[in-house]
């Protein structure tokens, strides 16, 4: 695929040149077949990637079935309770095993030649076994093929393709304190809701990533959704002031996170209130904070209640805790094209009302149909169709901040999170990590 | 208040349709009264209430009236300069009549080319609307169900339905 000289090419793709404040992207990598094909190699086989949410498979014999990388899997729950991601393709012929997006069953059939397996994977029937060798029924390769790795933290559950992969915990490193923080704004712990936005892009997969904790980006792009909330609350964000409004941290991996505290203008269901809630809301908004404070104490509460956190797990999970949080993963079709399944997490003790806030202010900003992330797909294709000047074009720019990088509160509005996810794809990309 | 008539309903529905078609997008939302609600479920979950599932539009009065605003504006990025759209609705059907309120139900494809792309919404609409002689008929209700198991290719829903 690659050849030498393309290494040499794939080498030279990411320009770190920190001294001189300049960081570098060639717009190839947006758009070669080959640039995927080797991430599908080195990236997409060998990291941690989100498979779902403990609550989605709650119940023994719930199931949830979806791509992950590119490849058909079921994520169960089997009678005995024990969680498992198997490859949805059955060990005789292929077919897809399981049908349905969701539901509740204590096992498989596959619909082909009717092979059945149970909700823990084992091959239970096969019609006509007699002309099987009588050994088949107690061959494990005959069993759904389980994912080589499982594993959860705080609620997320993760898969990697790669037996050999080190520890989840060890891989999503510096994250794993913001996953704790989102894991910890119910006191009952948190689900995700019913309703998932399955959207895309005809655009490359990488350009979600950098856009997800972008910013720079929110005045210009944005700038509907902020006039929006504006004329209805009278708030104002001012991003034009550099380091006015948080930070981001490199968290390790090609993992970060952009932070702030009430430096943002929407409403947070845990716990910020916005005028639209009413006197009630602002009430709820207060109760919710002083049992926090009580649970988790003072400082751990305003973090929560008052701030927002944008975090970037490499490769492909993006957990926005904002107006509302949703956990949004997506995976490459083609170079110019991803897939989205996007969700929205929140307390399990939420009240009626609030969860009722909760969806309305999501839906105000995010997703396919809301007042802002159609305006970045907008984006990413606008990129997209850019690069085809990439031979005259030739190199993104993120130099943002490079100078300060290092200090001690690199500014929101910059792009060490952008670099911190390239320097992690370079170098998994050329072998230097793995 | 005496029961309208199919062909009344049809010509609003129409005249809905043609302002969104010609972006005239604030004449489309004077269309609705003060309580009323724009509703686009999420494809996996058309049946659930938006007060506790997640959707892809939950709109009361005064966010449909920014929807409206807001795709107008240069800036509403997505659509500027606008797409072309067509909707068509057909399969008109009144399932409650009578009273000042009527329950309608109908087909509809809308088509939309932006960039040398076009993508296709196709899916079912149920209105509640309000009747009255003095302003005919005033829409309380739209809630748009997609036949689309996912909003692929298409990547997004920045137009009306």
């Amino acid at each position: 695929m690659f050849d030498q000289p393309a290494s040499d090419w794939l080498r030279d793709s990411v320009r770190d040149e920190k001294s001189r404040g300049v960081f570098r992207v060639h717009r190839r990598v947006f758009t070669e077949p080959g640039v995927l094909a080797l991430e599908r190699e080195r990236i997409f086989d060998r990291c941690w990637l989100y498979l779902g949410h403990v609550s989605e498979v709650a119940e023994p014999g719930s199931f949830v079935a979806r791509k992950v990388g590119g490849r058909p899997l079921i994520f169960n729950r089997d009678r005995s309770g024990a969680m498992h991601a198997f490859f949805n393709s059955c060990p005789h012929r292929g077919a897809m095993v399981c049908r349905e997006r969701q539901g509740r069953s204590n096992g498989f059939v596959c619909p082909y030649h009717g092979w059945s397996f149970a909700s823990d994977g084992r091959l239970t029937g096969q019609p006509l076994p007699e002309s099987y060798a009588p050994d088949l029924r107690g061959d494990p390769s005959l069993n759904l093929h389980e994912v080589p790795k499982l594993a959860e933290f705080r609620g997320f559950v993760f898969v990697n393709f790669d037996g050999a992969a080190d520890s989840l915990e060890n891989y999503l490193a510096g994250a794993c304190e913001y996953l704790e923080i989102v894991s910890q704004h119910g006191e009952a712990g948190m689900e995700i809701l019913p309703g998932s936005q399955s959207y895309g892009a005809r655009a490359n997969w990488k350009l979600l990533q950098e856009n997800s904790a972008d910013g720079y980006h929110a005045n210009t792009t944005h700038a509907t959704y902020f006039a929006y909330v504006k004329a209805r609350d009278g708030a104002v964000l001012n991003n034009y002031v550099r380091g006015g409004f948080g930070r981001v941290r490199d968290l390790g991996n090609g993992h970060a996170v952009s932070e702030s505290v009430g430096a943002t203008p929407w409403g947070r269901p845990v716990a910020r209130w916005i005028p639209p809630w009413g006197e009630a809301g602002k009430a709820e908004c207060d109760a919710i904070q002083r049992r926090m404070a009580a649970r988790l104490g003072e400082e751990r509460a305003e973090i929560i209640c008052k701030g927002d956190r944008n975090l970037l797990i490499f490769p492909n999970l993006v957990v926005n805790d904002i107006m509302a949080v949703t956990v949004r993963t997506f995976s490459p079709v083609a170079p110019d094209r991803f897939e989205v399944e996007a969700w929205a997490l929140a307390p399990k003790d939420e009240s009626a009302f609030m969860r009722d806030m909760r969806l309305r202010s999501f839906l105000e900003f995010l997703g396919p149909a809301g007042f802002a992330t159609p305006d970045d797909v907008e984006m990413l294709e606008l990129c997209q169709q850019g690069y085809a000047a990439c031979s005259a074009v030739e190199w993104n720019d993120l130099s943002r901040g490079v100078l300060d990088e290092d200090g001690p509160a690199p500014a929101k509005q910059d792009e060490l999170q952008m670099r911190a996810f390239w320097r992690r794809w370079h170098s998994l990309m050329t072998g230097a990590a793995r | 208040m005496s029961a309208v008539s199919r062909a009344a309903v049809e010509d609003f529905l129409f005249h809905e349709a043609d302002l969104l078609d010609s972006w005239r997008l604030e004449e489309w939302a004077a269309l609705f009264t003060e309580d009323a609600r724009y509703l686009v479920p999420a494809t996996d979950r058309p049946d659930d209430s938006p007060a506790s599932s997640l959707y892809l539009i939950y709109d009361d009065h005064g966010r449909l009236v920014e929807r409206a605003r807001r795709l107008l504006k240069r800036a509403a990025h997505a659509e500027f300069p606008h797409s072309r759209t067509r909707h068509t609705v057909t399969n008109v059907r009144l399932l409650e009549n009578g009273g000042d309120t009527a329950r309608v139900s109908c087909n509809f494809v809308v088509y939309r080319s932006k960039r040398e792309v076009m993508d296709i919404y196709p899916g079912r609409s149920e209105y509640e609307l309000l009747v009255s002689d003095a302003a005919g008929f005033r829409i309380r209700l739209k809630k748009s169900v997609l036949d689309l198991e996912a909003l692929r290719p298409h990547g997004k829903l920045s137009i009306i339905l």
